[in-house]
């Protein structure tokens, strides 16, 4: 008989968010994990302790004999783990810079340094988890608020794949009547009309195009809502900034790779993240009193999905408060009108909707509740049904929709041209078999079952 | 009892055993490609026979006829000369799934193919029932038949249907049968399993057959054949269509039929536990229908002639294993057959088939070299079925007689690459039925364009002699001249704004090619003749296949590139005897099927049910990966 050498290297990575928090963790993952570990650790012998068991030590350079930090390490042996494979987590207690040390030294002893997404690829190639699954873990380790977690969560228990099993079974049952017509051509079973091809086809585009709707919602519960926030100087954006990043609301503070100078900063109001762009505009030209230019204000708007406007309401209006609620007419906006602690002497053009003005003295703390009320129902407003958390999100989904959206179209047009059953057919297998890739089903006999089980035939 | 003493009876290129649909392709195949055949079968009275319906084509079946014509078999033609009614079914529909279906004159199709068979050159045949196989240094090399003879060959081809350890069950009777009341085929079974092969069990049936002029057909509907011509093979000139033909009947059963099936459940060996066989769901028994589908109401019958000279008429759809009185009972309570007079009783057949997942694209077998199988026996139902994997079976053990390698049909080429594949790659779980949903590319697989598809194959095998190849590439030219033509013939909105008004068409704006003017649903190619006449009309065929080419080319478009997607597929080759259990990752069930099937490429893989995409996935990431060419022989 013969055999296959399969290689599975020992992976190794910090799998805590990096930056400085009081345990990170590094992982390993494959045959020489529990191996690897035991090379830089004093304590008991790892090679020999139970599975699934925590162990107090510490990582020794093996070199110098010098200890790095002091650990607890978690031994779990295939295959009950995540990725089937031998699994090792040391919890390092020494910061970022010690844990770097033991990361580096374990690669010093055989591991190899894991690619993104490394450790879900394993549980998906050693069969843990399937694809959608695979991809949820992706997007649960990139979610940046709790709702997108949820999201994550519900695609991970499969909400996604029983909405799309659903649209896939009643695809099938259309495909079957046609099918029985093709193959019975002289059978007493109701003849399927063209009529009803079409209006399922209309039906499960509908229902695709309500999924592909809470795609860019997705993205955004992913990527966060990008937001400006634009006004002339000292109206009181720098004091809204840190209004937003305070009070505990900010929860992403780095991304690895950027500097400080082009820094991303995400908040989280009322669950809805915020990506808040050209924040270090506003500190430059708050913090030096430079002159703003309604062309930076400009910018930042053009990058934006949503754009808080402040004014000084204790200002009449100027013309650049005229020019830049011009520039942002046809944005998703929400007018701030600061400094309601002074005599308002603001006027507002009427061109501005009464719903998307929120009257605010950020120095006092008055009206910012409504303000963050106004986002968050601004966000969900985009959500039809809002009470189901499920989104698509992820790119390859989306893309499969985008697919089984054209054929549907196809379907339609196609008997609109009056095009033969069996042809329009095609595209509607077509459909069917995008969204089968969607959640990894192909059951190429889930038609010819679907066919003797809802028809009797003989001939 | 005294031993039969064996003998060395003669010597073959090719041995074929059996001489149903698929054995008499088998042979002739063989033997037209210039081998020594011998074909030998239990009766020689039951050679092409037709043990249940008198017809052949329909769906998907009409088009493998078609197939096995362009490849140069026999049933076509065979098929033309004998049949009774002709009709062509989905004219409704579009061009993929129109397809023929003729009554045979079953004595008729059973006598003009014995005609053939004697008549070719390289071929014997002889009746015998064959016991045992011969096999030398783990290769088949002959065959033993009961009479002692041993009959030697370089390939050897089984088929032997519903015989294998045929068993016929009519209520609480049962005895050991082949079809029809024929001689049964026992010890070859037994020693099939001795060569390893893994057997089991299936089960068909037949419904009653009743005296034509006992039926009152005024209480039935007609149903006649076509007035247009058509024939199954692409040889048959329209001047010889058939203007005297013969009508089917269509009635139901009723309320009365369903309770006397009720009543009687406990006396149906398919509800009794009699029957172990795994019927076909396609072709259900009507005890099956009524208690499967108990909210019909009624189902449809058809009364078929089984030929010129008899009133034997077939009752199409009643297929039972009902005790005889119960059979009667129930016949008599159907409109038209209240005073039928039985003529045979239907019955119930359990047989022997060799799991097809033991066999090769080519159908030789994986157990013993040599030796390929086809039909029935390889779990399939239908005569045309049979006749597809005869053909090819008999081409395979051609080119093993010649030393040269093995031929087959991609999924992408033609039904009988669908089926095959199907059947090696699947298995199946009951009698294999092809339908055209089982055919991913149907538009491409029409019944229309088999000659197009297949002839230059059949040509290369030697198949296809020289008039017949002159006369397909004359007609191929003439399909893309006149393909071309209509490319270059400009309409103006003056021609044809008027037919169009007339015919409820969109009026022209602007001047447009005849071609793209064809792809408008209301005009049709005799439409289009009278703005864009040929300088000679050209042939019917030729005028068809030139419309179907240029009204569904967007269509048709599609279907090439998911072809091209699994031509790609296919090309991903896996390596041989791939020890999958030490492939990680792979499920339990994925990595027993692969273990078992041995696909030979990643599109093959993908095919096989319980191989999920996570599997194929892995598979496919270790071959990319270079991780399983790492194989230690």
């Amino acid at each position: 008989m013969a055999q296959t050498v399969t290689e599975y290297d020992t992976i190794a990575a910090i799998s805590t968010p990096p930056g400085e928090g009081a345990i990170s963790i590094v992982r390993l993952s494959g045959e020489g994990a529990v191996a690897t570990a035991a090379a830089v650790f004093k304590g008991r012998d790892l090679t020999r302790v139970a599975s699934h068991t925590i162990n107090y030590g510490h990582i020794l350079d093996p070199q110098s004999g010098e200890t790095v930090d002091e650990v607890m390490v978690s031994v779990m042996r295939a295959p009950k783990t995540y990725t089937r494979e031998d699994l090792v987590e040391i919890n390092c207690h020494g910061g970022i810079v010690s844990t770097n040390r033991v990361l580096q030294l374990l690669v010093g002893a055989g591991a190899r340094l894991a690619e993104p997404g490394e450790f879900t690829k394993r549980a998906f190639l050693n069969g843990r988890i399937d694809l959608t699954q695979a991809e949820s873990v992706m997007d649960l380790i990139r979610a940046k608020t709790d709702r997108a977690m949820q999201v994550a969560v519900d695609q991970l228990d499969g909400n996604l794949n029983h909405l799309i099993t659903a649209l896939r079974q009643e695809i099938l049952e259309v495909l079957a009547q046609v099918e029985v017509n093709i193959d019975y051509p002289e059978y007493d079973t109701d003849e399927m009309t063209t009529q009803l091809l079409q209006e399922k086809a209309q039906t499960v585009l509908a229902r695709v195009d309500t999924l592909l709707q809470t795609a860019s919602q997705g993205k955004v519960l992913r990527n966060g809502l990008a937001t400006a926030i634009v006004g002339r100087p000292n109206v009181g954006k720098s004091s809204l900034l840190n209004h937003m990043l305070h009070e505990d609301k900010a929860i992403v503070t780095d991304v690895a790779g950027t500097t400080r100078d082009v820094l991303e900063e995400y908040v989280n109001v009322r669950g809805v993240p915020l990506k808040l762009v050209d924040t270090a505009g506003i500190r430059d030209t708050e913090d030096k009193v430079e002159k703003i230019g309604v062309e930076r204000s400009r910018q930042a708007i053009t990058k934006a999905d949503l754009v808080l406007l402040v004014l000084d309401a204790s200002q009449p209006l100027t013309a650049e408060d005229s020019a830049l609620i011009d520039a942002t007419a046809a944005k998703r906006r929400i007018v701030v009108l600061n400094k309601q602690d002074l005599p308002v002497q603001l006027q507002l053009p009427t061109s501005v909707p009464s719903n998307t003005v929120v009257r605010t003295s950020i120095t006092t703390g008055a009206g910012v509740e409504a303000l963050d009320t106004k986002i968050a129902d601004i966000f969900n407003a985009g959500i039809e049904n809002s009470q189901s958390t499920l989104m698509v999100t992820n790119a390859r989904q989306i893309g499969l929709l985008r697919q089984a959206k054209v054929s549907l179209q196809a379907v339609l047009t196609g008997i609109e041209a009056g095009m033969p059953i069996d042809l329009v057919q095609i595209d509607m297998t077509a459909a069917w078999d995008k969204l089968g890739e969607i959640t990894g089903d192909a059951a190429p006999d889930e038609l010819i079952t679907q066919l003797f089980s809802q028809f009797c035939l003989g001939k | 009892m005294p031993e039969v003493k064996e003998y060395e009876a003669a010597t073959y290129d090719v041995v074929v055993v059996g001489a149903g649909h698929a054995g008499c392709e088998a042979a002739l195949a063989a033997a037209r490609m210039g081998q020594h055949t011998l074909l030998i079968t239990i009766s020689l009275e039951m050679l092409a026979f037709m043990p249940c319906n008198p017809s052949v084509g329909g769906p998907a079946k009409g088009i493998v006829v078609r197939e096995i014509d362009a490849l140069g078999g026999e049933m076509g033609r065979n098929i033309d000369k004998t049949y009774i009614q002709m009709r062509l079914l989905n004219t409704g529909k579009g061009p993929a799934v129109r397809a023929l279906r003729a009554q045979a004159d079953k004595a008729a199709y059973h006598r003009s193919m014995k005609a053939t068979i004697e008549a070719t050159p390289n071929l014997d045949l002889r009746q015998g029932l064959v016991e045992r196989l011969l096999v030398e240094d783990d290769a088949c090399v002959g065959v033993v038949a009961a009479t002692g003879a041993r009959y030697r060959a370089k390939s050897v081809v089984l088929t032997a249907g519903t015989s294998s350890r045929g068993k016929i069950i009519i209520g609480e009777l049962m005895y050991s049968s082949g079809p029809n009341n024929s001689l049964p085929s026992i010890r070859l079974s037994e020693d099939l399993e001795r060569q390893g092969f893994k057997l089991r069990r299936f089960k068909t049936g037949t419904p009653p057959r009743v005296l034509g002029r006992s039926i009152d057909f005024s209480q039935t509907e007609e149903q006649p054949g076509d007035t247009t011509p058509n024939h199954f093979s692409f040889t048959t000139p329209d001047s010889v269509y058939l203007k005297d033909q013969l009508s089917c009947w269509m009635t139901y059963t009723n309320d009365q039929t369903h309770a006397i099936i009720r009543e009687n459940l406990d006396r149906a060996p398919m509800f009794s536990g009699v029957i172990k066989g795994v019927g076909p769901r396609y072709c259900p028994s009507i005890e099956d229908k009524v208690v499967r589908f108990a909210d019909k109401p009624r189902h449809q019958l058809f009364l078929e002639p089984e030929g010129r000279d008899t009133d034997e008429y077939y009752v199409g759809d009643f297929s039972t294993s009902m005790p005889e009185e119960v059979q009667l009972k129930m016949l008599r309570s159907v409109a038209g057959l209240q005073n039928a007079e039985l003529m045979r009783p239907g019955y119930a057949i359990e047989y022997d088939i060799i799991e097809p997942w033991q066999l090769t694209a080519t159908l030789e077998t994986k157990v013993v070299p040599n030796l390929f199988t086809a039909g029935q026996m390889n779990g399939t139902s239908g005569y045309e079925e049979a006749a597809g994997q005869g053909l090819i079976a008999g081409i395979n053990a051609a080119l093993r007689a010649q030393g040269k390698p093995g031929f087959t049909l991609q999924r992408s080429d033609a039904y009988i690459g669908v089926m095959i594949d199907d059947l090696v790659t699947k298995g199946t779980n009951e009698p294999y039925r092809l339908l055209t949903s089982r055919a991913e590319y149907r538009l491409i697989l029409r019944h229309d364009n088999a000659d197009l598809r297949l002839t230059d194959k059949g040509r290369a095998l030697g198949l296809i002699d020289d008039a017949r190849y002159a006369a397909f590439t004359a007609k191929r030219a003439a399909i893309t001249a006149e393909i071309k033509r209509l490319q270059a013939v400009r309409l103006r909105p003056k021609d044809v704004n008027d037919w169009l008004a007339a015919n409820g068409g969109a009026p022209l704006k602007d001047g447009v090619l005849a071609s793209d003017f064809l792809k408008r649903p209301e005009v049709t190619y005799q439409a289009l003749m009278a703005f864009a006449p040929a300088a000679a009309p050209v042939d019917r065929y030729v005028a068809e296949e030139a419309t179907v080419q240029i009204k569904y080319a967007g269509y048709i478009d599609k279907e090439q590139q998911s072809i091209a997607k699994l031509h790609r597929l296919e090309a991903k080759k896996i390596p041989v005897n791939l020890d999958y259990a030490a492939i990680n990752g792979l499920a339990t069930e994925a990595r027993q099927k692969l273990t078992k099937i041995q696909p030979e490429t990643l599109a093959q893989a993908s095919r096989i049910s319980g191989v999920n995409p996570a599997d194929v996935a892995i598979l496919s990431v270790y071959i990319e990966q270079g991780r399983i060419a790492k194989v230690q022989a």
